[in-house]
């Protein structure tokens, strides 16, 4: 155990970067993928277009590949950000595929009916959203998205590849120094479990909370 | 797809909804234009358009080392299937057994194992387990944390596959006088995979794309075959972008034959069934690495 209790506070701001990275990826990731969902449910086709093709491309692509595409490739066409904020645009550019997909899978579980139905009760557009839409939207919406928060948690591990410090990075550096590397393994395992199942559960109860006891 | 959740959203437009409509067509359409030339001119005012830096890639040189990058890709891939389908059976067999420690062994198991990144295992794997004496072929270095974390999931595909077969079905086998293990094996594990078959497609993507962290174990697959490639060439966003075409139209069309497969699936089984295969929202891959 000594060499975590000797570099506990080397491991931890590994955690810190980690959690950096999810919370702006997640954060990033559900404010551009709403975004794009509105633009592939827009009337206007080519927004539809960009959204789709984003979506399809994004999806698509290995999380290292785009993360190895934007950390070296775009400082070759004169555009340059830190690592840190390179790896965070990745984590939230990526999980924006996969948020879009999600939101619009929401809007698309709602019925036509009822969306209709609000409509012809002379429910403005923002009304039928706010009491109709998004309520059963979002209960559809929950789970996917407590899965995506796993998956950047799992996927912000990946910007340890391209060479940013967080828990991955340091516990491989770590483990260089050092003669017990099971241990550092088993503690950073721990950890991302532990965050992985907090999320879990944070989503459990959300999902609770928005079915309002309603047994789905 | 998009008509539906338009239909949601909007009603029919009237004759002044769509000549705003038709507006917002043609500014959507100049702002794309706008920033695809900004792309481009970025991609000029750096020299990276010239000729001869996309052309060098037609040269059998190039694209010998990104067929062979291939190569290795598609050996990780299908290696790392090939072992991880049939394990993920046991394993969710494991969590429906009547066996409580089975049955509580498994569901660990299931949990750690999605919720461990991948390259952490990989690292464990790579720098850790030498030191104890195990020290894998650099090809099983890569395959081998692959097939454990997915394994997890795969398993949790089969469980959904065989508990939306047809309560009378394990009825029936019952009633005909088979045993329990009987019963699973000859009448509820084929229809439960040939169910979970569009999904077994999709976590092939996924597959795909953990084999790119081959960049790490520097095992010759086509990231590492990317990167080798530019040490030598300097062509770095060329060569990444092609790769990533590379990634994008294969796993784009694994998924279109997922989508297919799901559809001639679902209009030769039990409607109950498929009911709870189509609702799984396709294409949302627990691992995003």
């Amino acid at each position: 155990m000594h060499v975590v209790t000797d570099n506990l506070g080397f491991l931890l701001g590994g955690l810190l970067v980690t959690l950096e990275l999810t919370v702006l990826g997640f954060v990033g990731a559900l404010l551009l993928g709403t975004v794009l969902a509105v633009f592939r449910v827009s009337p206007v086709a080519p927004l539809r277009w960009v959204g789709a093709v984003y979506v399809e491309v994004l999806r698509n692509m290995p999380l290292l590949t785009l993360l190895i595409l934007v950390v070296f490739g775009l400082p070759d066409i004169g555009i340059t950000f830190s690592l840190f904020t390179s790896a965070a645009l990745c984590m939230a550019g990526f999980g924006a595929a996969f948020v879009c997909e999600a939101v619009r899978g929401g809007i698309n579980a709602v019925s036509v009916g009822q969306a209709e139905a609000a409509r012809s009760l002379g429910f403005t557009f923002t009304q039928s959203l706010r009491y109709v839409i998004l309520p059963p939207a979002f209960r559809t919406m929950v789970q996917p998205l407590v899965n995506i928060f796993i998956g950047v948690v799992l996927g912000s591990s990946l910007a340890s590849a391209v060479g940013v410090s967080e828990l991955t990075n340091r516990t491989q550096v770590l483990n260089l120094q050092s003669a017990e590397a099971v241990v550092l393994f088993l503690v950073s395992g721990a950890i991302y479990l532990a965050i992985a199942l907090l999320g879990g559960a944070a989503g459990g109860a959300l999902e609770r909370r928005v079915s309002g006891g309603r047994a789905r | 797809m998009t008509a539906a959740a338009t239909r949601v959203l909007f009603d029919e437009p009237g004759p002044r909804g769509r000549a705003r409509i038709r507006i917002a067509t043609v500014v959507g359409l100049l702002l794309v234009a706008g920033l695809v030339a900004l792309a481009l001119y970025q991609f000029y005012k750096n020299g990276q358009l010239g000729r001869s830096r996309w052309l060098a890639f037609a040269q059998p040189a190039y694209l010998g080392f990104l067929a062979e990058g291939i190569r290795g890709t598609i050996i990780a891939t299908v290696l790392a299937a090939v072992l991880s389908f049939p394990l993920g059976v046991v394993l969710a067999l494991g969590r429906l057994s009547r066996n409580g420690v089975l049955r509580r062994v498994s569901t660990w198991y299931i949990e750690l194992f999605r919720s461990i990144p991948l390259l952490l295992l990989i690292y464990a794997f790579l720098l850790a387990l030498p030191r104890y004496g195990i020290n894998l072929p650099i090809l099983w270095k890569l395959v081998v944390p692959i097939v454990l974390v997915n394994v997890a999931v795969l398993a949790e595909i089969f469980r959904a596959g065989i508990l939306v077969v047809d309560q009378g079905q394990s009825e029936a086998a019952a009633a005909l006088g088979l045993r329990e293990g009987q019963a699973m094996r000859s009448v509820i594990l084929p229809q439960a995979v040939r169910l979970v078959v569009p999904t077994l497609v999709t976590q092939l993507v996924a597959l795909l794309k953990d084999s790119t962290l081959g960049y790490v174990v520097s095992y010759p697959e086509l990231m590492k075959q990317a990167q080798n490639l530019t040490v030598y060439t300097h062509l770095l966003v060329q060569t990444y972008l092609i790769v990533a075409g590379i990634y994008v139209v294969v796993n784009l069309l694994l998924s279109r034959f997922a989508v297919w497969l799901e559809r001639r699936v679902g209009s030769r089984t039990s409607s109950r069934a498929t009911r709870g295969q189509a609702a799984e929202p396709e294409g949302v891959p627990q691992t995003m690495a």
